[in-house]
């Protein structure tokens, strides 16, 4: 592999730890929600290693690069995906459908901009958009479940372009 | 001057009964959790004289009912306060008011008034409203007070000389609700960040936090008694509705399923909430029975439907749906049936609520500059924009429907602010510390 794309790998997988990280830690983050995100980290963590470590997998259909992105984002108002949040949902369904002792759930988000009650129910479409596509991959409904915490807890403070793209997201906690 | 008495008679009702269960109000109370920042002031209100009242010996000297008196009629824009350094004299009775003093100043309404301490606990106010150019007294009352209630009688003199200038009942002595940010020190642990649902005066003054948690709470909604809250709490990691006496402390979670449960509007007999669920998909609306607790599903469609608002009527139920492809409001009967769209101008509106007389909603609406408050006319289907800052949310008009108060980000922080009717005079309530959201104005305190 060459040393350009590990760096692209670190970097991409660097910015969605950072992501991670960048959510406030005095958020009020409840005992259902710490552990996962817990998780989320962890899984994250691992993946930079095998990277790093210089196994030479793949360029493409690497599921273990695929699978650290737990973050999909979304449009302004929007809950359909990408067809690259597809591409990374899909991947997740594979690798759940193969770990069937694994729970998932989505936890949906919006950005600061329009009221709360109705970004509360665009961060539920925006999960639920996920869960979907999980369901219709064969991931049992019983499996995920579904919160949305609308604007109440950001990614990244700040209200212009960037912070809110990084706001409209829907987390993968597994 | 522009005096409409209206034969209501509800003011020379109030005498000295005060509703013993607002116990939040505590005087003094000096460390004033916020100050009022007037943004835009008023040209076209009637000139008001609001003498400094005489105190006699053994009143707080910090309790000046003319203060709070002036404060609050200049939230509505219908006033104007002529400023006190041009008073030529400063009666505190009819006997010494020379009318002339106020005819030259332009003062078309003089306030007068005096404090007594009477022994122990107890104190009497008396005020006069007086017509300049008629020279004749419009009001006069006096108030046997505690030291607790001296601020609450200041905001019924305030409703007094609203209701006498304008024929509108005043709404000063009300509540609001709101969500509170802030870091709080549990003994023997740093400060962690808390969400505080408070009650406070509709000043700001007197907060009282009713729930503590530390996840959200959104969405507080009076019952129309005034005696209980609805709101959504995530403190059991995921949204559910929580009904709350805020006398007593009790609450229940009336709604917990699957999914959402969010956005509680009370019906205005107070026997039902509309609801926001997505239990059964999507988020649809649905109606909850107090008293029995059935549910009624009252939308179904694919798209989001949420922010349900009941009109005064109680017939009919309006709510923000993205069925269109982005938000916009839509309105159903409460018993369900066909739904009609209602606003057209404008790539976001959101967030409704009624005036009180069902001619106006209240809510969030971008025209391609940013989420402002506006007014939506039923009779003339129109939007009229309010504000001119850019986040705003959660709008909710005073019971009267004279002010609108709502959440708004000003350099960062998110505090409260309101704007009267007109557009005309926007004030900021500024919170020592903590970002503050989610206001909601209570109904009118009704006598016992």
């Amino acid at each position: 592999m060459s040393n350009a794309y590990k760096l692209l790998i670190i970097l991409v997988s660097g910015f969605f730890l950072a992501a991670c990280a960048s959510k406030p830690p005095a958020e009020g983050t409840g005992d259902i929600v710490a552990e996962p995100v817990e998780g989320t980290a962890g899984a994250n963590s691992t993946g930079l290693d095998g990277e790093d470590s210089g196994s030479g997998s793949g360029l493409d259909g690497d599921s273990a690069d695929i699978l650290s992105q737990r973050i999909i984002y979304f449009d302004y108002d929007s809950s359909s995906l990408t067809d690259e949040s597809t591409a990374v949902v899909q991947a997740h369904a594979n690798h759940l459908v193969e770990s069937p002792e694994v729970d998932i759930i989505l936890e949906g988000h919006a950005d600061e901009r329009g009221t709360r009650e109705y970004n509360l129910a665009l961060g539920e479409e925006r999960a639920k958009s996920v869960a979907d596509l999980l369901q219709a991959l064969g991931v049992g409904d019983g499996r995920i479940q579904t919160i949305s915490y609308g604007e109440e807890r950001p990614a990244s403070l700040g209200s212009d372009e960037s912070a809110w793209g990084l706001n409209r997201r829907v987390e993968l906690l597994y | 001057m522009s005096n409409r008495e209206k034969p209501r008679g509800r003011c020379t009702g109030f005498l000295v009964i005060l509703v013993p269960i607002w116990l939040g109000c505590s005087f003094p109370a000096l460390s004033s959790v916020l100050t009022i920042e007037v943004k835009k002031g008023t040209t076209a209100g009637i000139p008001i004289a609001i003498v400094p009242f005489k105190l006699y010996d053994g009143v707080p000297e910090e309790y000046q009912p003319a203060d709070i008196i002036d404060s609050d009629l200049g939230l509505s824009g219908r006033f104007e306060s002529v400023p006190r350094d041009t008073f030529l004299s400063t009666p505190s009775d009819l006997e010494s008011v020379q009318y002339k003093d106020w005819r030259l100043i332009k003062s078309e309404a003089l306030v007068v008034g005096k404090v007594f301490h009477l022994g122990n606990d107890q104190y009497e106010i008396r005020f006069r409203l007086i017509d300049v150019f008629r020279e004749t007294q419009l009001a006069g009352q006096k108030f046997i007070a505690t030291t607790k209630q001296l601020r609450q009688f200041s905001h019924r003199i305030s409703n007094i000389i609203y209701e006498k200038l304008t024929g509108i009942e005043g709404a000063f002595d009300t509540k609001i609700a709101y969500v509170k940010i802030a870091d709080v020190k549990v003994q023997g642990e740093p400060a962690s960040k808390r969400y505080l649902l408070q009650v406070a005066d509709a000043d700001g003054w007197n907060p009282k936090t009713v729930l503590e948690s530390p996840r959200a709470i959104l969405s507080p909604a009076w019952s129309p008694d005034g005696n209980r809250l609805a709101y959504v709490s995530f403190e059991k990691g995921r949204s559910m509705i929580f009904l709350q006496d805020i006398w007593s402390g009790k609450r229940s979670s009336i709604a917990g399923f699957r999914g959402l449960n969010s956005a509680p509007s009370w019906s205005p007999d107070g026997k039902k909430l509309a609801l926001t669920l997505s239990r059964d998909g999507n988020p649809d609306i649905y109606i909850f029975d107090v008293g029995t607790s059935a549910l009624r599903r009252l939308t179904r469609s694919t798209a989001i439907d949420t922010e349900p608002a009941w009109s005064p009527d109680g017939k009919s139920i309006v709510f923000t749906s993205g069925r269109s492809g982005a938000p916009q409001l839509y309105q159903i009967a409460a018993s369900g049936g066909p739904v009609k769209r209602l606003t057209f101008d404008g790539k976001y509106n959101a967030g409704a609520s009624f005036s009180p007389d069902g001619e106006s909603i209240v809510l969030i609406t971008d025209q391609g500059n940013g989420h402002k408050v506006g007014i939506y006319s039923t009779r003339e289907r129109t939007i009229r924009v309010l504000t001119s800052s850019q986040l705003d949310e959660s709008p909710s008009f005073s019971p009267n429907g004279e002010i609108i108060i709502y959440a708004t980000q000003k350099s960062g922080r998110k505090l409260l602010a309101t704007v009267s009717i007109d557009g005309q005079v926007q004030q900021t309530l500024k919170f020592q510390a903590g970002s503050v959201r989610e206001p909601a104005w209570s109904p009118f305190k009704r006598k016992l």
